[in-house]
């Protein structure tokens, strides 16, 4: 590789070509520090032992079946959550991020900070707090929110929205805004220039919010580790609360198998929207 | 008076302190196409966003068909517009894009579909019916924002730097195309522009605007020949400005203190100012308005391009066919009265005295607006 481009340009300035050398290995580094834990996790889950031992005595496959009876429950309510999640915060957060780059008005500023302020706050900081609200709120007025699914719901909001309010406003960035004009002189009336034109417009970038917002709350373990319950439990604090009694292989195929979920849906949303332009 | 398709009444628009419009009145004919004629930041632009409804003015109103629609948001003004970015809407096919303002009117199935076809045939676009927008060349694209905004039979035309985005050679086509499709169908236009060239070949009547306020309506003759004021010499075609003062009828002195002998005599006295154009400027070996030295002779093809000063100091710029003459020579510069403009103090026009050379007062004008 290296060889062909020296040959290529054979009055390369060193600098540069050390320059290039230093690039590659950062490239490398990057790659390995991000594959070799993934590669890892995959091994493991391999292991045929109780424990997690070095060298195992052999590998198998039976990790895989028992995720269903162990963690399938705590899988369903992860899924529930984190479609909640998208939808809840696609409804806020598209409409947010349309107001805050179409209109100026009058603490847009504040709004835009609140929206994506949760960002800064560390995540078991805020699932206290919003714990502790939430039991607030279910003292004064009875309504069950801990423990409950829209309770987890509302909580992943919060960390779901920055997300999609700013994937919102970039989707619109580029976007010309006389083709609203031209829509309005054409007659239509703002919500149906909103439908008809911007919501057109920003499509890919709605679709890459809503696929932000399903990793984010699927993988979200502080915000739900206080307002789980009984039979409420998400797959993220379910496999913290089995690694409490347990290490053993099924952990790591758990995390292959979530790996896997989310990697299909990249694949599948690869083919609507060209991620890497959506992504920058 | 009542015949006015379009009426503005001392329309005027502030961006706080700011003056962006200011005391606009204009009557347009059924059928007119009024180009809006300035250089950036004169009022054009926020004049036509008024009439489109996208900002609201500061005071006065537009009269549409005699009825206000100030008041009126755009999606109800029934105003066709082009903008100079096309704003074709990405996402529809070039059919879907023309027949967005019929949906919108929820125009029948059968007769919107008549309607698509036959404003894609009058913009010569039939076989691109499916195509998308950036599957189009600018020169489609524009063709395409036309046949959209004129779907919907709209009550008036605008049109926002029409020709700005396109090449060179399709400009003039596109000028053309426009103008007839608009004379044919008897549209109520306004284009806006910053090119005189442009402005020229579309306009039934121009309106020369300046740091917002109106400088001049009037044709393409009447601008050019008769421009009310320095700022409208200058910027249509072009003149050599010469500010002095009137000494007496016939004689103004420049700034820097030469003496121009105008070839008509004017009333009143005082700060004045001489426009006159390099092309009505022609050269002699003696007499004449005025004397100067050649510092530069260029030819230009068709023409010769002489740059002239004055004993003062001032370049004038003369243009024509005719003698070439080096730096270094010693000119006159003569003109004809029909040639000269002078303004007065309030950069009006001064009346020229009846008693100019005879052979020239048919062509005069009474330059009172």
């Amino acid at each position: 590789m290296s060889a062909t481009a020296v040959v290529s340009q054979p009055h390369a300035d060193p600098a540069a070509a050390l320059g290039r050398a230093a690039v590659l290995a950062l490239i490398a580094a990057g790659l390995l520090i991000i594959f070799v834990p993934l590669l890892l996790t995959l091994y493991l889950s391999l292991f045929d032992e109780k424990l997690i031992l070095f060298p195992p005595r052999g590998y198998t496959l039976a990790w895989y079946p028992a995720i269903i009876p162990n963690f399938g429950g705590a899988v369903l309510v992860s899924l529930e959550l984190a479609f909640g999640a998208v939808i809840g915060s696609l409804l806020i957060g598209v409409p947010a991020g349309i107001a805050l780059s179409r209109y100026r008005f009058r603490g847009a500023g504040i709004i835009s900070t609140l929206l994506l302020a949760p960002l800064t706050v560390p995540g078991i900081a805020l699932g206290l707090a919003i714990y502790l609200f939430l039991v607030l709120i279910e003292i004064g007025t009875g309504w069950p929110l801990t423990g409950s699914l829209l309770g987890l719901i509302l909580s992943h909001l919060i960390v779901t929205m920055p997300w999609v309010v700013r994937l919102s406003v970039a989707s619109l960035v580029n976007h010309d805004r006389a083709a609203e004009e031209a829509a309005a002189s054409l007659g239509a009336s703002p919500v149906r220039v909103i439908w008809r034109v911007t919501l057109p417009a920003m499509r890919q970038g709605i679709i890459a919010a809503g696929l932000f917002a399903f990793i984010t709350s699927f993988g979200n373990l502080e915000m739900a580790l206080f307002l789980v319950a009984p039979g409420v439990t998400t797959l993220p604090v379910a496999i913290l609360e089995y690694l409490e009694y347990h290490i053993d292989p099924l952990v790591a195929a758990v995390a292959v198998a979530q790996m896997v979920l989310i990697a299909l849906l990249l694949l599948v949303l690869d083919r609507f929207v060209r991620l890497g332009q959506v992504v920058r | 008076m009542s015949a006015a398709a379009l009426q503005l009444r001392a329309l005027s628009r502030q961006f706080g302190t700011h003056y962006a419009v200011r005391g606009v009145d204009l009557d347009v004919a059924p059928g007119e196409m009024i180009v809006l004629l300035g250089p950036s930041g004169c009022g054009k632009t926020t004049t036509l966003r008024m009439l489109a409804g996208f900002l609201s003015a500061s005071s006065g109103d537009i009269l549409l068909d005699g009825a206000s629609i100030a008041a009126l948001p755009p999606h109800r003004r029934d105003i066709g517009i082009v903008f100079q970015s096309y704003a074709l809407f990405p996402h529809l096919s070039v059919a879907r894009n023309v027949r967005f303002g019929l949906e919108m009117r929820r125009v029948p199935r059968a007769a919107a579909d008549e309607r698509v076809a036959e404003m894609l045939r009058l913009v010569k676009l039939d076989r691109f019916a499916d195509r998308l927008p950036r599957q189009l060349s600018g020169g489609q694209q524009q063709r395409v924002a036309l046949a959209r905004a004129l779907a919907i039979r709209p009550r008036l035309l605008l049109l926002d730097e029409p020709l700005s985005n396109l090449d060179a050679a399709l400009r003039q086509e596109m000028a053309r195309e426009i103008r007839i499709l608009q004379r044919e169908g008897g549209i109520t236009s306004i284009v806006v522009t910053h090119d005189q060239s442009e402005a020229m070949a579309m306009a039934d009547r121009l309106v020369i605007m300046r740091d917002g306020v109106v400088e001049q309506v009037g044709s393409q003759e009447e601008v050019y020949e008769r421009p009310a004021t320095p700022f409208v010499a200058s910027f249509i075609g072009q003149s050599n400005l010469i500010r002095g003062r009137l000494a007496d009828a016939g004689t103004l002195v420049t700034e820097g203190g030469a003496r121009v002998a105008l070839a008509a005599r004017y009333a009143g006295a005082g700060a004045a100012c001489l426009a006159v154009r390099p092309e009505s400027i022609r050269l002699a070996a003696k007499g004449g308005s005025a004397g100067g030295v050649v510092r530069l002779c260029t030819y230009l093809g068709a023409v010769l391009e002489h740059v002239v000063r004055l004993e003062d100091g001032t370049d004038l710029i003369v243009r024509g066919a005719g003698e070439r003459h080096e730096a270094g020579a010693r000119v006159s510069l003569i003109w004809s009265a029909a040639a000269e403009r002078v303004f007065d103090a309030d950069d009006r026009p001064a009346a020229q005295l009846a008693e100019a050379e005879p052979a020239m007062t048919g062509g005069q004008q009474t330059w009172a607006r």
